[in-house]
């Protein structure tokens, strides 16, 4: 890795010895200013891991606390693997929120799970949901340290307010991540390559396991991720296998590899996929989410994806980098002539149903119920993305 | 040396380098009464009837200028971290064994890390301008003989204007001229937009030597420099790495959270009702800057408002609002790339400016407090809206001031900068070098928050409405602190200053100690 670009991190190098005691080398670009700090947390660190002789180099790049010690526990661990201690900061008061089944999940940024830079500040964009990577933006070398990393930041970094998620790695692996991130109040956890109804079952009985021996009450939600020709046969059956899946959404780099073809722009070799997906989740009363749109510099063509997908029946949309998040709200959100529309038709349907009337009309106009539904469930998505006041109708 | 508390609590010392000093008095508290400097009265009889001062080299020209130890020599940081000249003119000066130069730039850059071995053997006594990269390293350490003076682009002017600095040898880089001295930036290989840096040198100096690497024949238009002021005209081969003179922070930020903090900067502005029809502002260099100017470029354009003038700095953005009809004038002080330098050439509303009209404190009026708004960056704010331009948190100098302390004088003036950098605090208890005076900066803008000084009730209640995360500057320290943790302050040794910060009226507004060893 170029040093230059490093950032946020911090490197050890630890070698145990007999005697002598604890000797740090700290090379730091911050020594004047958290020399001290650091020093200590490292003692601290030693004494959890019992190590009590050991030659320490520590090269830090303005790393926080928590990276430092994440950084610290994988060094030991490649020591000392049987080790069971972990070193737990305290957990970020802040952090202690809850998600909801329905929640808005417009946008999703993914993070790499093992890069600290890209961490601190996510949740400042304001995405509805911030997803830990441990799977595809990990390498296998690192999926040992970006575990406890993960494990660390959602303890430690503030996401203001934004929905915690993790994606696990694909099974049997993920099922070991879970062990690291379902303590820390994680809302939904992204099961990645899904292709039957069995293998939720079994994370799902993973979740239940470790949240019953951990004693902890708040739910964690499941978004399935369909990224094969057999997941999509199978969208229905996954989607509807647990009761506490929120949302199902398509990976396609993965789906189109799959099927013998290549992403286009114009989309034709996925339309059947992204389909199958809105109806499953529909289907099974669930939300529907895009793929991510991987060109970070065309927002035009981020905005008519945008555009498309919510056409299609979908509610959200995946983003690797935080300048689509504005994108993908301004885009997913209804337009005000259709809140307008909705709050008319929404009226003229209470209205009748107080007159006992069996047909609604706005005018000469009769309205279907179908429409009504639409209507109410855009007034819905309007006080979800606070463009209207739940209290609109009295104003 | 003895150290006097100032107005703004700071200790700063009585004598620099044997002149005595005036500590700060507050904002505005200091008036000057005297007369100004006075350049001797030259005669034409003394000079060429041809008009032709060109000498051989640079050598013979300060032979001829009589340059002796102890005297003040000046350049000029157009050509930025592409200059060689200066580098050049010190390595004569050493040839010649000159000792004590006082080297009185307009701006340091990382190229003249080369001085610093005559900052060591004595050739250089010390700096008077600013101290950047490496030579603010060397002056923290306490290695610079004399003590180091920092001055804002209108504070020089200021200086040298009030005879608070005289100037014994002006060198000018001039990109092109003509024999007579008549000199300007516009054309030529090295053309670097104008060099109004040089302007009072010009006028104050005792002598003055037009170095340039393209001399044209009589009359050299424009003449942003005039020959009735030049005493010799040196030809070399080259000024500087040209691809360098136009370089450094003029690319727009990839950084995303720069790019929030821009877009902020501009829905403020919006929203606080300064972007109106006929409205000025500024930005300075710097990737965030440059991002406002285009977030504020979109909302002009879908409100339809265009600017009286903006001030420059400029770059290819500002050239394209000149060029789309959203504002009328560019009032520049110096091109930061090569469109900024073609359009300064080709466009009459793309007017050069000089410190003098720009920000000289103390003259008839001031334009930067005619400034609707300016958007600068800052080291260090603290929770009493004090901040930093020249050094870090860790106690070294690291820049020179620039135009900042003077552009603190618009109407509203607002710090666009990250809440820390690298587990860095940026928001923070109290500055460790102080700037600029808390009670002239409005508004500070970052990643995790907007905070508004409290004295500017009237932006407060502009802003009640708005959906911009305004907190308080204590709220956004708070949360760096609970992120990096709180840091130890650097260790000084308090007996030795090796620097002080100038205010814009020439009173002594802060001290930069020499940093204990680790």
């Amino acid at each position: 890795m170029l040093k230059e670009n490093v950032r946020s991190d911090c490197f050890f190098e630890i070698e145990p010895t007999n005697s002598g005691g604890i000797k740090l080398e700290l090379k730091s670009k911050v020594a004047m200013l958290y020399g001290k700090s650091i020093k200590e947390q490292v003692e601290e660190m030693c004494m959890l891991f019992k190590l009590k002789n050991a030659d320490i180099l520590l090269e830090d790049f303005g790393a926080p606390p928590f990276v430092i010690a994440a950084r610290f526990e994988s060094a030991v661990k490649k020591i000392f693997p049987e080790g069971k201690e972990e070193f737990l900061l305290p957990f970020n008061k802040k952090n202690l929120y809850s998600s909801s089944k329905d929640k808005l999940r417009r946008s999703r940024l993914y993070l790499p799970g093992n890069e600290p830079k890209f961490l601190l500040n996510a949740g400042l964009h304001k995405p509805d949901g911030i997803i830990l990577d441990l799977e595809d933006s990990v390498a296998p070398p690192e999926k040992a340290a970006a575990r406890i990393l993960v494990r660390n930041a959602l303890r430690s970094v503030d996401f203001y307010d934004s929905e915690r998620m993790v994606r696990i790695n694909q099974l049997p692996l993920g099922l070991e991540d879970l062990e690291f991130v379902i303590p820390q109040n994680v809302h939904v956890i992204l099961i990645p390559k899904c292709e039957s109804a069995d293998q939720i079952v079994e994370v799902d009985d993973q979740i239940k396991r470790i949240r019953h021996e951990n004693n902890i009450k708040n739910e964690v939600y499941l978004m399935p991720i369909i990224e094969s020709a057999l997941g999509v046969i199978k969208a229905y059956e996954i989607a509807s296998s647990v009761k506490n899946i929120c949302a199902l959404t398509i990976g396609l780099e993965d789906y189109t590899a799959d099927i013998g073809t290549q992403r286009t722009l114009e989309g034709k070799e996925s339309f059947f996929a992204r389909s199958i997906i809105v109806n499953a989740a529909k289907a099974a009363g669930i939300q529907a989410i895009d793929t991510v749109y991987s060109d970070v510099a065309d927002m035009e063509g981020l905005k008519q994806s945008v555009i498309e997908a919510k056409s299609l029946g979908f509610e959200g949309k995946g983003c690797i980098h935080p300048r689509q998040i504005p994108v993908i709200h301004r885009y997913f959100e209804p337009a005000p002539e259709e809140i307008e529309k909705a709050k008319k038709i929404v009226l003229a349907f209470e209205d009748a149903e107080l007159k006992g009337l069996g047909v609604v009309s706005i005018g000469t106009k009769m309205i279907d119920a179908p429409v009504v539904k639409r209507a109410q469930r855009t007034i819905h998505q309007a006080v979800l993305n606070n463009l209207l006041d739940e209290d609109w109708k009295e104003k | 040396m003895k150290l006097i508390k100032n107005a703004a609590g700071r200790l700063v010392p009585f004598v620099v380098n044997g002149q005595r000093q005036i500590p700060f008095k507050g904002v505005n508290k200091y008036k000057p009464d005297g007369v100004k400097a006075k350049p001797k009265i030259s005669s034409c009889k003394d000079y060429p009837e041809d008009g032709n001062k060109v000498v051989r080299n640079l050598k013979e020209a300060l032979k001829k200028a009589g340059i002796k130890n102890g005297m003040t020599i000046s350049t000029h940081h157009h050509l930025r971290d592409g200059d060689a000249l200066t580098n050049y003119l010190f390595d004569i000066v050493h040839e010649l064994g000159i000792k004590n130069i006082r080297w009185f730039p307009s701006a340091s850059f990382p190229v003249h890390e080369h001085l610093i071995k005559y900052l060591e053997d004595g050739t250089i006594h010390h700096i008077e301008g600013s101290m950047n990269g490496p030579l603010g390293r060397f002056t923290s350490e306490g290695k610079m003989k004399g003590v180091g003076v920092l001055r804002s682009h209108g504070g020089r002017y200021q200086a040298v204007q009030d005879g608070e600095a005289h100037i014994d040898i002006a060198v000018i880089a001039a990109p092109t001229a003509d024999s007579f001295g008549n000199a300007n930036g516009v054309t030529g290989k090295s053309a670097s937009g104008l060099i109004g840096f040089a302007l009072v040198d010009s006028e104050y100096a005792g002598k003055v030597i037009v170095v340039t690497d393209n001399l044209v024949p009589f009359p050299c238009v424009p003449w942003q420099i005039q020959g009735n002021n030049v005493d010799y005209v040196v030809q070399v081969d080259s000024l500087g790495d040209s691809t360098k003179i136009v370089s450094g922070t003029t690319e727009v930020t990839k950084s995303p959270d720069r790019l929030l903090i821009a877009e902020y900067v501009a829905q403020f502005i919006d929203e606080a009702g300064i972007m109106k029809n006929g409205f000025s502002f500024q930005a300075g260099s710097g990737g965030t800057n440059l991002a406002f100017v285009l977030y504020l470029k979109e909302r002009m354009k879908a409100k339809g408002i265009k600017a009286r003038f903006v001030r420059g700095g400029s770059t290819k953005y500002l050239v394209q609002l000149l060029e789309e009809g959203l504002t009328d004038y560019i009032l520049d002080g110096q091109t930061f790339d090569l469109e900024g330098v073609r359009s300064m050439r080709e466009n009459p509303n793309h007017v050069n400016t000089s410190p003098f009209i720009s920000y000289n404190f103390h003259g008839k009026g001031n334009f930067a407090s005619m400034v609707d708004v300016a958007v600068l960056g800052a080291t260090e704010v603290d929770v009493k809206f004090n901040a930093n331009v020249v050094s870090h948190s860790d106690g070294y100098l690291l820049h020179g001031i620039g135009g900042w302390q003077n552009c603190l004088y618009s109407k509203c003036s607002i710090l666009a900068i990250p809440s820390f950098r690298d587990r860095i605090p940026v928001i923070i208890d109290e500055v460790t070098t102080l700037c600029g005076p808390g009670e002239l900066v409005d508004v500070v803008v970052t990643e995790r928050g907007i905070a508004i000084n409290p004295l500017r009730k009237d932006l407060i209640k502009s802003m009640a409405k708005s959906s911009l995360p305004i907190k308080s500057i204590k709220e956004i320290s708070d949360e760096v602190y609970s992120i990096c943790g709180k840091p130890t302050k650097p260790k000084y040794d308090l007996s030795k200053v090796v620097a002080i910060v100038k205010w814009v009226d020439g009173t002594v507004l802060d001290s930069v100690f020499k940093l204990k060893s680790k």
